[in-house]
Formats: C-alpha cells, structure tokens, sequence
C-alpha cells in the first residue's frame, strides 16, 4: 500500500491505516449487508415493506439507530453465568470475523496482507468463531442457550469439512493459495483461447461452489441451517441471554462472517476485483467496486435460500453433510486433479 | 374459474413406531448423564399462546412430556350464567378468536333448539357462508405458521397477507374483523351490503392462488417433506380415544365431519362438497388436509353466495326473549375440531348454566402419548400441526 | 432426486416472484386505508332521540354506559289534558375503556338514539379521557355514514 499512494509512509502508520480500515469495514459491510438483505429484501420477498421512516429515504439509518440503541442498552448478565466467558465469547466470534477480512484483496495493491496460505489462513481462522458459540452456550446459564451452544458446535464442526474440501478444487485448479494470485489467474486465464471474460473458476468449479455455498450458509447458522439459533424453538438459542452491545458483536458478527464468506465466495470463484483486461491503477479503483458488487450478488443468493427454506433438524443437516457433502466434494477433488493434468 | 386439484402425495413408507421405543432405550449405560427437564412456554413462540410444556429431556430425545395448562383461564361457564342470550354471543366470539363466528353458531342452534324455531334459509346460508369464511382464516393462518414454526419464515407473511381480504370481506358484513357478533336467536343481525357478492367472488380466487403458493413453497419443499414426514403420528384409534376431533383426526385415515354426518345444524347437505383425508397421520397429513379444506372451504363459499335464497333474514321472536326451560346439546365442526356447547336453561333471558366443549382441549390431551421420544424439533411440528388455540383450551 | 430439486427451485421461485411485485403495506399515518362502513368504530349519540330509557345501559355485557336523567313537565299538547312529563339527558357516557365494541347497545336502542361510525383514530394519552361524554359522542354523529342499500334478494326494510 505504501506505493499506492506514492508516499513513503511508515510501517507503523501503515499498519495503523490498514487496522483503522479493517474495523471500520466490518461494521459497514454488516451494516450493508444486513440493510439490503434482512430489512428490506426479505421484506419485498414477503409482500411487506420493510423500514420506510428512519431517515427519510426508505428507512437506510435504521440499523445505525438500531446500533445506538443496542450501545446504550443495560448490560445485563444472569446471576449464575460465569462472568468471564460470558463477556469473552462475543469478541471470539467477532475476532474471527476481522480476522478473515485481513487477507481478501480488493484490488492489485490493495490489501492488508498478502499471504501465501491466504485460503488456508482464511479457513482455519474463521473456524475460531466455534469457539466463541460454544463459550456463549455454556456460560450462559440457560438450558435453550445450551442446547442451542451444543448444537453449534456439531453444526459448526461437521461443515467445516466441505468447507475446506470445496475450496481445495479452487487451488488444485489455480494452482496457488494466495487469494491475490488466484484472481489474477482468473483474469489472465482464457476459456479455450478466449480472454474475454478471463477464466471465472466457477465455471469449471460450479459443485465446488455450490457446495462452498451450503457450507456458508450452515457456517453462518442460517436457514436451512440454523438449528443452533432456532427462532420458534430456542429463541435465539445461544445468544439468548445477551443483550446491548453483546448482543450487537453477536450481530455483526454474523452479517460480517456473511459479507466476508462472500467475498471469499467472489474472490476464488468468481474473479474478485479483477475485470480481464483492466490493469494498474485503474485496477485499484475500479477493484473495490466490482468486489462489492461480486460480493453482493453471491450475498444475495445466500439471504435469498435462507428466507425460503425450512430449517433442517440436526440429524438430517449432519446426514446431509457427512453422507453427501464431503463425498461429493472429494468426488470434485478427484475429478479436478485428474482433468487438471489431462488438459 | 378453474380449480386445480391437489397433486398427487408421493409415496412415502411412513414408520408408524419411529422413535417412540428409543425413549425408554438408553443409548449408553457408562455416559448416563440424567435427564434435563425443560420448560417449554408458557412464554414461548412455538406454543400459540399460554402453553406451558414441561419436558424431560435425555440430550436431545423427549422421554416425558407435560401440558400444564390454564393460564388463559377466563371462567367462561361463571360469567355466562349472569348474562342474557345477546350479551352470551359477544362473548363467545373470544372462546376461539381466529374463527370467532363459528363459536357463535352452535350456542344460538342451541337456544334455537330449545325455542324451537329455525332461522329462515337465506339467515342459514349466510350464516354457513360466513362460517366457512372463518375457517379459510383460520385456516391461511395455520398455513403461514406451521411454515414459521418449522423454520421457512416466509410463509407467514403470506398466510397473513392473504387473511386480510377474508377479514376485510367479514368486517363488510358484520362490522368487525375478528369478532363478528353477528347471530342472533332466530337469524342474523343484518343482511349483506350491496356488492359484497362481487367482492367474494374476486377474495376467493385470490384465496385459491394463495392456496397454490403454499403448496409451492411449502408442501412441495423436500426440506418441510423431512421435518414432518413420520413426525407426530396419531393411529386413529388412539386419536379417536383421546378425543382429537376436526382435520387432525381426518389426517389419521378417519372419515368422519359434522358437517355431513353429525346432527344437520346448517344447510350442508344442499352444497356439493367433499371431506379430505390422508391415510398417514403424521403432521404433514394434518398440513396437507387443512390445505386441501381451505380449497374446499373456498369452493364452498362461491357455490353459497351463487345460490343464495332471497327472503327475511330474522324469524318471528319476540322481543325480550325468554328461553323455555329445557337442556339442548348441539356440536358443530368448528375449523379446529369439535365444538359443543350443552345448554341448560331455566326459562330466563340467559341460560342456567353452558358447558362449552372445546376442540382444542381434547387435542391438546394427546401431547403426552405423542411427543414420547420425539426430537426436540419434532416437538414444536406436532404442536405446530395440532393447531390449537389458548383461549379454547382454557376457555 | 428430480422432484426434490423442483420442489427447491420452485420454494426459490415464489420468493422471487414475490419480491418482484409490489408490497401490499399500507404506510399508515402517511396513508390510510378507509375501514368498511359498516365497521364499528365508535358509537355515536343522538341526543334528541333519547327518552333516558335505560336499555342500552342495561344491556351491555361490561356495564359501561352511565346515563342519568330527569324527568321534566311540559305543557300538554290538546286543551285540558295533562301535562306530558319528558325524560332529559344529564348524562350519557361511554367508558371507551371497556367497551367491546359488541354493538348491542346500539341494537337494543327503540329510539334510534345511538349509531355506529367507522372512525377509529381517537386514542388517548390518558385512559380517563377515553370516558366519551355526550357533547363528545353527539360530534361523532358527524361521521356516521349513510344506510348502504343491501344486496339483491334482501326482504325491503319495514320502516
């Protein structure tokens, strides 16, 4: 970065910026996320309106007035939790979140960090938030957030697994970890001597991207997936006995896990920042923008299967992950590596 | 207008002794951790209202369950024996809110009976049409909320939505969305305004499209198909036995309706209709024969207002009237279940004392024989697919 | 398999229809859905039909109109007969508080003294100010709509 404003900016100032925008871009992506998806997609998916008042124009500041509300809230914590998961559980879950927003690029020179393992840091560190759900579920003192915590924790743990192998096509594939490269391999790549739209890797890639969508949207605890938080049987489960701005990590961290899965989601599978034919510095402007929008549109189609879809109860999603999940995903994996070498 | 007729159910083994053995099976004697008793309600989503369902739980597998029942208790048998037949009719419109005007009809059959007058066709048709027009309310609501409590949430929306042109279509009539007050001993209060047939007309198909997208989004779902396929069987026997009555009862395999063969109390016989049943028994049976009977519900409505009787709509009673003394026992299909009130009367203005017997009350008595060694989540279908509501359970 | 994945794709398909036509919110206060007019609003008080009769009150399942009344003399009508004595209205009021909205007041009523209005917006930020008085329940006779004519096949009205 410090080329890119042709500056000679120090390591610690650098360092400070790139903290500075990666907590500031969580809660805004959450924010976005969550205004355009939750409030008022779901509403027009359910014949209704959504948020109209709040702030004039179709009721945008909503969230952030939601936000302020939940800041000024009392913090209040059951008498027989114990005090110290009970505070510490959100921020695990919030961590992890920040976390995986460090490595996705949004541009040829923008990014925090440039890291080789990039996918697998990514996968291993958002795992973490495991973690923080099961420490919320037990510290709580609450049987419904308890059944919820322990119901996580199989969830959680069962779709890490076609997760990761989902994602292993992608780098069989591009041939490298580190997220910066696989978009430039998408976008210098060609489709049978056709550059035009560079080389998207969903589309060879398309059951390992379906798959890394069930995945997310089980890692997210969203319908069909969301027995852990079932709304009309455990009240929120886990997070049941938080309130105020616990409650808001536990929110933003849910939306912000979702804005940056689905930018993991844009980056391997569908090209991230890169337009084929754009380089330079017209890359690091127009980057960001065609990111978000990559990013939304994989966003749209999660929020789109989670207000439709009953929610599966927890045998039936851990059959579906361990009888048909992961075999087909080492199926993909197989079939890669094997086309991979042939062609 | 067409109607399309219902898709073929796929076939489906269905397990009639699925998980009720593994409650008293312990999967491993070393790791017996003990059971967990839990609270569901009375505070709760899943319950419709002040259910209180205490649970035992081993890890996630029902072993007991308990409906603890009463706090909706409102002493409705006390507060009619100090109120005249009119004022009686207000208030049982609030027995089973969401069809407040199939409450009505069997308390004035009954004093009707008694007296031994008949209201005159075209009160009995419009008092049949609005009946049924509560059950399709009713009925859209159970459609979006069974929805809800398995998770989808969008279906509740719909439901609700497309329970407002049933309502607006009874406040047109009657003044009132949900508490229509609109029997009266010998009639009806009022005759129907100008172009309310029209209006009908135009809310049943929308009524009929709705139906359609429920069966889209929610019946044709392979995930709702997994949630509630096997779940909550009741054997018609065992049903029968508890006093499970209505659309529950028909989703066990039993043919049985008031409205065709109980005691005649409104013009049935004269509609060309027909009564739904699923052989199954389980919840999605009970969710597939009450959408069937919102179809059903709204064919009905456009065959009454297309041959409604013109005439008076009130008999010949007297002003201030007196009951003759006399007991009268008259139950009707109500959209939950069987609806009965036994009237005792002693010759004066109200009655001498009313025993309500109420649907849900006898269908909520089987939640200890069906929730044995059922899932948690299968806990909240079956409650979700009996359809009950408080306010006729506690009366 | 195949009526699995149609069964999903379908479910997909009515949220996306949905989302595409418009919603059906009526963005009440910005705008307003006009109740039917048979609706039961608020009663309304007609004081010159009142003869203080005292059926209404009776007849209310929650005993919530308190009426008081006296009676006066008037002068006779024809030479030499006895002076009429006429029932007045001191005080008519509905506890809005309790009513049910039943309407039997309004049934009972010989005199067509009481009628039913569609209006509904008159919350209040004190519960005592729900108790209408009769000036307040004579301002709503302003919003009484007129009789609807009835649908075909209704037997004419008497009167």
């Amino acid at each position: 970065m410090t080329d890119l404003l042709a500056l000679d900016i120090g390591w610690g100032t650098t360092l400070g910026i790139k903290t500075l925008v990666v907590l500031g871009l969580v809660p805004m992506g959450a924010l976005i996320l969550g205004y355009t998806f939750l409030l008022k997609m779901m509403s027009h998916m359910q014949s209704r309106l959504g948020p109209m008042d709040p702030g004039g124009f179709h009721g945008w500041y909503q969230l952030v007035g939601d936000g302020i509300k939940f800041l000024q809230k009392e913090d209040i914590m059951p008498e027989r939790a114990d005090r110290r998961v009970f505070a510490l559980a959100p921020a695990i879950v919030v961590l992890s979140t920040f976390l995986v927003f460090v490595v996705i690029p949004a541009g040829p020179r923008i990014k925090v960090a440039d890291l080789d393992v990039g996918v697998f840091y990514a996968l291993a560190v958002s795992s973490l938030s495991v973690i923080g759900v099961l420490m919320a579920g037990w510290a709580s003192a609450n049987k419904y957030a308890l059944l919820g915590g322990l119901r996580a924790a199989a969830q959680l743990i069962a779709y890490e697994l076609p997760l990761v192998l989902a994602v292993v096509g992608v780098v069989v594939q591009a041939g490298t970890m580190n997220l910066n490269e696989i978009v430039v391999f998408q976008r210098d790549a060609e489709i049978f001597g056709w550059g035009g739209i560079g080389f998207p890797l969903i589309l060879t890639q398309f059951i390992g991207f379906a798959l890394f969508m069930v995945a997310t949207q089980a890692e997210l605890t969203q319908p069909p997936f969301d027995m852990p938080v079932a709304e009309s049987e455990l009240v929120a489960g886990y997070m049941v006995e938080y309130t105020g701005f616990r409650f808001l990590f536990f929110f933003i961290g849910e939306f912000g896990t979702a804005f940056a899965f689905s930018g993991l989601a844009a980056t391997l599978f569908l090209g991230g920042w890169a337009v084929p034919g754009v380089e330079g510095t017209a890359a690091d402007v127009l980057g960001p923008i065609v990111l978000f929008a990559k990013v939304m549109f994989v966003a749209f189609l999660m929020f789109w299967a989670r207000f439709t879809y009953p929610r599966l109860r927890e045998d039936q999603l851990q059959a579906l992950a361990w009888k048909w999940l992961i075999p087909i995903a080492l199926v993909n994996i197989l079939a890669t590596g094997v086309l991979k070498v042939a062609f | 207008m067409t109607t399309t007729p219902p898709r073929d159910i796929p076939e489906f083994d269905v397990d009639p002794t699925l998980y009720r053995h593994l409650a008293d099976t312990q999967m491993n004697v070393e790791l017996d951790t003990g059971d967990m008793i839990l609270n569901i309600g009375p505070q709760h989503p899943a319950t419709h209202g002040t259910l209180r369902l205490v649970v035992r739980l081993d890890g996630e597998r029902v072993v007991a369950a308990d409906p603890i029942i009463g706090y909706m208790h409102r002493g409705y048998e006390k507060l009619v024996e100090f109120r005249t037949y009119p004022q009686i009719t207000t208030l049982i419109n609030r027995i089973d809110w969401l069809s407040s005007f199939a409450n009505e009809v069997p308390f004035i059959a009954a004093a009707e009976r008694l007296m031994e007058i008949e209201a005159p066709p075209r009160a009995q048709w419009i008092r049949t049409t609005l009946t049924e027009l509560s059950r399709i309310a009713t009925f859209l609501l159970f459609l979006g909320e069974m929805g809800l409590q398995v998770g989808a949430i969008t279906p509740a929306f719909y439901g609700f939505r497309d329970r407002e042109y049933v309502l607006n279509l009874i406040e047109a009539v009657t003044g009132g969305r949900f508490h229509p007050n609109f029997n009266r001993i010998g009639g009806i209060k009022e005759d129907l305004p100008w172009g309310w047939i029209a209006d009908c007309k135009q809310a049943m198909a929308k009524v009929l499209e709705s139906c359609d997208t429920f069966e889209d989004l929610v019946v044709g779902n392979p995930i709702f198909e997994q949630r509630t396929r096997s779940i909550g069987i009741i054997p018609a026997s065992v049903g029968a036995s508890y006093g499970v009555s209505g659309s529950n009862l028909r989703a066990s395999g039993v043919d049985w309706d008031l409205r065709r063969d109980g005691k005649p109390y409104l013009p049935y016989h004269e509609l060309d209709w027909k009564v739904w049943t699923h052989p199954d028994g389980d919840s999605f049976a009970r969710y597939w024969v009450r959408l069937q009977e919102t179809r059903e519900s709204a064919r009905m409505v456009l065959q009454l207002v297309d041959g409604l009787p013109s005439g008076p709509i009130m008999a010949k009673v007297p002003r201030i009237i007196k009951v003759p003394a006399g007991e009268a026992w008259i139950n009707t299909e109500n959209p939950l279940g069987e609806m009965g009130y036994y009237v005792v009367s002693k010759g004066a203005t109200g009655p001498f004392r009313v025993k309500i017997r109420s649907a849900s009350f006898s269908n909520v008595s089987i939640l200890p024989w069906v929730l044995r060694g059922v899932f948690v989540p299968d806990v909240i279908t079956i409650l979700a697919s009996l359809y009950f509501i408080l306010g006729d359970i506690d009366r | 398999m195949k009526r699995e994945v149609k069964g999903m794709v379908g479910g997909l398909g009515v949220t996306l229809k949905t989302m595409l036509r418009p919603a059906v919110t009526v963005q009440y206060p910005h705008e307003r859905e006009d109740p039917a007019p048979r609706a039961r609003g608020v009663i309304a008080l007609k004081e010159e039909n009142c003869t203080v009769c005292m059926l209404c009150a009776r007849s209310c399942p929650d005993w919530c109109i308190y009426i008081e009344g006296h009676k006066e003399q008037r002068p006779p009508r024809r030479e030499g007969g006895r002076p009429r004595s006429v029932s007045l209205l001191d005080r008519f009021d509905i506890d809005y508080a309790l009513c049910m909205y039943c309407g039997i007041c309004v049934e009972v009523c010989p005199f067509d003294a009481l009628f039913w209005s569609p209006e509904y917006e008159y919350s209040e930020h004190h519960i005592a100010d729900l108790l209408h008085d009769k000036e307040k329940l004579g301002e709503w006779m302003a919003t009484v709509p007129e009789p609807e004519p009835l649908e075909l096949g209704a037997e004419k009205a008497k009167k």
